[in-house]
């Protein structure tokens, strides 16, 4: 193994991380907000909305993200009009075009989650919420929403790792993330197995890093579930 | 006259002018695609789960760094690196061994079926793996009591059990490796998304041809899923639910 090659190989990769973790972090932040919507929807018990949310999810899931990419790239310029409104400053760009479909795709995801976490509230906290007057968006903000939150964040830490590792695919569109540049590299040198352990590597510690950091959150949120640190009785209690 | 002439979409139909019969092989291609990687990371994924229930500290290590290494990169990642290492790796044992001339490049099949194997071999490594610690102990050593050996036992009381619990987790994991399948595109596969591609670029009708590709994969999705539950339902009528 040629360690000159593996750190030349460091330097031209490392400038992706940014841009890899730019489309990671805001997508999961805007399409939480979709998949909030999404959520509530299917929960609402309104009938039409909820099947609105039910074949969004099924079609965002039951195609590859990759079609979703093409679709957005490739078939939205061809919306008649588009190219004269406001939205073709953004969908010429592919950085937006593939931030959008990861938004999209990880909102059908996470809606799922979402929903999950918000079903899993016990019909006591709510009812408790209730009984001391509160209501409408001040139980969802103040019980409801907490309470789902702690129960979602494992699931919503598996999501966040498979976004970073769907922003590889903004790639195919010429973004030079990450993959993108190690795909550049290797098509320049051949070498492909240095390039993907370096590659590999950097995904590998930009995922490690955020399991830790969701893990630290969820311990912050869940005082209540931790072991109460042993104390032996003391003495002069027992007296 | 058919339901796509009807429409006014012959293109999509089976005609002359008609990209039907292309879409029809090219699904194929991705189902067949899919199955052979599915069954590459079912081999995969059993002697990973093997390895790390019953196996010594190397091995065991050596199974965890698979499932942990291949959950934590990117597919497309995996997938480059078999097209392209895999095409030098061969180049280089045909010339240094047997003397060979030029480059030999790996068929893009073998390339998808392996690099889809080998990232769906880790998921379905941890599904199998739960799929076992949720067989009763008690099980197995009837097994033991009733004289039968280490492979028989396996063949009648794990195997069959293992898999029953593992089916739901399975059924997630041929999801995964349907739509990783797409990737494989980019090795120049005709495959679904491949097929889709080309078709919206020599008709310059992008959005029909992508959509029609998008709504072949949600078929796809469609079916699979039903035989998944289909099965489930199968594997599970000896077990009462709570």
């Amino acid at each position: 193994m040629d360690l000159g090659f593996l750190w030349e190989a460091v330097q031209r990769i490392v400038p992706g991380v940014p841009v890899t973790l730019q489309l990671a972090f805001l997508s999961v932040f805007l399409g939480l907000w979709l998949a909030l919507a999404l959520a509530i929807m299917r929960l609402s018990r309104i009938l039409p909305l909820d099947w609105l949310a039910r074949v969004y999810v099924f079609v965002f899931r039951g195609t590859p993200l990759l079609i979703q990419v093409f679709l957005i790239y490739y078939a939205a310029p061809q919306i008649p009009g588009i190219r004269s409104t406001w939205a073709w400053i953004y969908l010429r760009e592919p950085y937006w075009c593939a931030l959008l479909a990861l938004t999209l795709n990880t909102a059908a995801y996470a809606s799922e989650i979402i929903r999950g976490g918000l079903l899993s509230v016990p019909r006591g906290q709510v009812e408790a919420g209730r009984a001391c007057g509160m209501s409408g968006l001040l139980l969802f903000r103040r019980v409801t929403a907490p309470i789902a939150l702690r129960q979602a964040l494992p699931g919503y830490a598996n999501e966040l790792i498979l976004m970073v590792k769907a922003t590889s695919l903004a790639s195919v569109i010429t973004l030079m993330e990450i993959t993108g540049l190690a795909h550049k590299m290797i098509s320049e040198t051949f070498r492909a197995i240095e390039v993907f352990i370096v590659a590999g590597a950097i995904y590998l510690l930009l995922n490690f890093v955020i399991t830790r950091l969701v893990a630290a959150l969820e311990w912050r949120l869940s005082p209540h579930l931790r072991r109460v640190p042993h104390a032996p009785p003391s003495i002069d209690a027992l007296r | 006259m058919s339901l796509f002439d009807l429409l006014g979409l012959e293109v999509l139909g089976f005609g002359p002018r008609g990209w039907g019969w292309q879409f029809l092989a090219a699904t194929g291609m991705t189902v067949a695609v899919s199955t052979a990687g599915f069954l590459v990371g079912t081999v995969l994924g059993s002697l990973a789960a093997w390895a790390k229930l019953t196996g010594g500290r190397v091995v065991r290590g050596t199974a965890d760094a698979y499932t942990t290494v291949l959950r934590g990169i990117p597919d497309l990642l995996v997938i480059y690196l078999f097209y392209f290492g895999g095409s030098t790796l061969i180049t280089a044992i045909n010339r240094d061994w047997f003397g060979g001339q030029g480059f030999v490049s790996v068929p893009a099949f073998v390339v998808g079926m392996l690099a889809v194997g080998v990232c769906n071999g880790a998921y379905q490594a941890e599904v199998l793996r739960g799929a076992y610690l949720a067989l009763h102990k008690g099980e197995i050593e009837a097994a033991r009591a009733m004289g039968m050996g280490r492979w028989l036992a396996f063949r009648r009381v794990i195997a069959p059990q293992v898999l029953r619990f593992a089916v739901p987790g399975l059924g997630n994991c041929w999801q995964l490796c349907l739509k990783e399948s797409a990737l494989i595109s980019v090795t120049g596969l005709t495959e679904l998304l491949r097929q889709s591609f080309v078709a919206s670029r020599s008709t310059r009708e992008p959005f029909l041809f992508l959509t029609a590709g998008a709504c072949l994969y949600l078929v796809i999705t469609a079916v699979t899923t039903v035989a998944f539950s289909y099965l489930e339902r199968r594997a599970m009528r000896g077990i009462r639910r709570a």
